[in-house]
């Protein structure tokens, strides 16, 4: 028999026995559903641990330091590279670089220097700290009062509410949309012929140190005035105040910062190394997803330079969601085993009350084969079907714990999260699940009625 | 449950041939019905041949005897054994789709073997809505839809008044003679079989009898 005339066989036999087949349908729909709200439950849960981490701005950064610098550290390391003076310089090429690697989304400097802001004829004292543009996704940022930067090179400024609060006191808001005035030190090349002579002795604003640079023969800082637009206010310092450029308390965008060629400390230490050109001490590289961390990093490790990142945590954690998955999976089947049964005995039934109608097709020219694939075709329908609903009420299902979860969030004053997720692959999944499961299910009954001898089914009673 | 063998059929041997209405007569238990459906691909014998235009049943895989029954045998049975849940037109349509004819065909074919049988106006009915006349010519009508050189009709009248039972075997012997169609008939009636068949052949106790041939 061709496939499409079984299969309207099969859908037209299954609709002569609607409520008995219909309720078998919802029971494999029951357990559909139950496995996709269960296996959805875990891939939200495992979502929303990725996007907090993700959020911490930790678990997908890359720090990269030449192996230069920071001797001491990690000795298994500096082992390995006896050598530092011949490692590689962390500079403007070697940023190219690694911004072209793959899943390589952003590489900024680490900036933070001193810096004054002069207000209403007082000064107040911050750390600046330079903020890459995707600093917005820090949670840090959720709960941000005006605007982001509107750029990365914007004269821009975001404040802690409580450094607001030293600007105005009263009412640290009104601050946002105004101009402060930055007072910082800026790095300045020397001429040439100064830098034979270091002036040690310099001036209020000016101090220099013999050296390297894009300044080759050494810097001067000098201070500076700069006019900055207050954009908005954050209460908590981003990245869990857990990385230096996030212990501060005027933000700027990286770029500004680095534009303003402010002068950190860090320059005392390229200052000293005698080699050429622009360097930076630390470069931050952030990463597509944090599964893609481990292969950055190894890439950057091939260039020469050493890195870190907070790999171990989401390593385990990914171990930890594959448990959790597995057990869900576990107890979502189990209605979908119960389902199971209630196929193998809507079909044997139907075996047995259409013993005759078996024996008919056969004589009049059916195969077993062809009676085996019609019963087989109707379990795999009813399989699609109870996919096709059970996805509907896991859905269902799926909505009303992210709603119970988001009130009871609500109450508790935290922000709704979307505990569940039901990814496009597991709609799929589920219903090919579904029909296999059925198919399965279907295969003694399919076998028994292939196995009906004709001339007893066609007996006169 | 330790039964023993019965031989439901002992020992007949049997030619019938091409265009040929035979009729098999003989008490309840005689093996007639075992005959025809041996004859059918139905079932198999234990030991002997049972051979069809050059090729033994007997040695037939299931699946060739599925095929034999799809294109060479059509069969009429007492109780009609229509499909209830089905149209008249499903129930014709059914042993096509088996044997895999066109869609296009199949509705063509269905509508001249419903007009053969004269039920061209009730296409679209339900067997439980005809009357037994009527379904025995459905029934008919399915087996002669594959176009099988062969029809084997078992106790085609028993569920039927005499009347309706003769227009039945007068459209049977008039589909035999226009189509050149070889019939086995079962039957215990007699007189209908002495009206109908060229031969009669009398079993009893599973053994053949005495075979009459009349004109």
């Amino acid at each position: 028999m061709k496939g499409y005339d079984l299969l309207q066989l099969a859908v037209r036999n299954l609709r002569q026995s609607k409520l008995r087949n219909g309720l078998t349908t919802v029971g494999i729909s029951v357990g559909v559903a139950s496995l996709v709200a269960m296996l959805s439950l875990g891939v939200g849960l495992q979502q929303m641990a990725t996007r907090r981490l993700a959020g911490s701005g930790l678990f997908d950064t890359v720090f990269v330091t030449s192996r230069q610098d920071f001797r001491g550290f990690d000795r298994e390391d500096d082992a390995k590279n006896p050598h530092p003076e011949q490692a590689p310089v962390l500079d403007e090429p070697a940023r190219v670089r690694i911004t072209k690697l793959t899943n390589v989304t952003e590489v900024e400097p680490e900036i933070r220097v001193m810096g004054e802001v002069v207000s209403g004829g007082e000064t107040h004292f911050g750390f600046v700290t330079g903020l890459p543009m995707s600093a917005r996704e820090n949670e840090a940022f959720d709960n941000l009062k005006g605007k982001f930067f509107s750029g990365n090179d914007a004269d821009e400024a975001i404040l802690l509410t409580d450094f607001a609060k030293e600007l105005s006191p009263k009412n640290p808001s009104e601050v946002i949309g105004q101009d402060i005035t930055l007072r910082y030190g800026e790095r300045q090349a020397l001429a040439p012929e100064q830098s034979d002579q270091p002036q040690m002795a310099g001036g209020e604003n000016n101090a220099s140190a013999g050296g390297s640079n894009g300044d080759d023969f050494g810097f001067s800082v000098v201070r500076k005035l700069q006019k900055l637009r207050v954009v908005g206010l954050i209460d908590a310092e981003p990245y869990g105040g857990m990385r230096t450029v996030s212990r501060g308390r005027i933000f700027l965008p990286v770029g500004a910062t680095e534009r303003l060629n402010m002068a950190q400390f860090t320059d005392m230490r390229s200052s000293l190394r005698g080699a050429s050109g622009k360097s930076y001490m630390t470069l931050t590289v952030r990463v597509k997803d944090p599964g893609k961390v481990a292969a950055v990093q190894d890439a950057i490790n091939r260039m020469g330079y050493r890195t870190f990142s907070v790999l171990d945590a989401t390593k385990s954690l990914r171990r930890f969601f594959t448990v959790l998955d597995l057990f869900l999976g576990i107890f979502g089947s189990l209605a979908l085993a119960v389902a199971t049964l209630a196929i193998i005995n809507t079909l044997v039934m139907a075996v047995l009350e259409r013993r005759r109608e078996i024996g008919v097709m056969k004589a009049i020219g059916a195969s077993d084969l062809d009676v085996k694939k019609l019963f087989f075709t109707e379990a795999g329908a009813m399989g699609f079907f109870g996919g096709v609903l059970g996805i509907v009420l896991g859905f269902a299902i799926g909505k009303a714990i992210n709603i119970g979860t988001g009130i009871y969030l609500h109450r508790h004053q935290l922000p709704a999260e979307a505990v569940w997720t039901m990814p496009g692959w597991l709609v799929g999944a589920a219903i090919a699940f579904s029909i296999v499961v059925s198919l399965l299910a279907g295969l003694y009954p399919a076998s028994r009625a292939a196995r009906l001898d004709p001339v007893q089914t066609l007996k006169y009673e | 449950m330790g039964e023993s063998l019965i031989r439901a059929i002992d020992g007949v041997s049997l030619t019938i041939e091409p265009g040929e209405f035979v009729a098999l007569l003989g008490q309840s238990g005689s093996g007639k019905s075992t005959l025809l459906n041996l004859l059918a691909g139905l079932d198999r014998p234990t030991s002997g041949s049972v051979v069809v235009h050059d090729r033994d049943l007997a040695k037939m895989s299931s699946e060739e005897l599925a095929r034999y029954r799809r294109n060479d045998v059509g069969m009429v049975f007492q109780a009609f054994h229509l499909i209830p849940s089905m149209t008249i037109t499903e129930n014709v349509d059914l042993p096509m789709r088996f044997a895999e004819v066109d869609r296009a065909e199949r509705v063509q074919r269905s509508r001249e073997s419903l007009e053969r049988v004269g039920l061209s106006k009730r296409m679209e009915h339900r067997p439980s809505q005809l009357s037994g006349g009527e379904q025995q010519r459905v029934s008919l009508a399915r087996a002669l839809v594959n176009r099988p050189p062969l029809l084997l009709a078992d106790e085609p009248t028993g569920n039927l008044d005499s009347r309706t039972g003769e227009d039945i075997l007068n459209l049977i012997r008039d589909i035999s003679l226009s189509l050149g169609m070889t019939v086995v008939m079962v039957t215990h009636e007699r007189v209908l079989a002495e009206r109908f068949a060229q031969r009669l052949i009398f079993l009893a106790d599973g053994k053949l009898v005495t075979e009459e041939v009349r004109a």
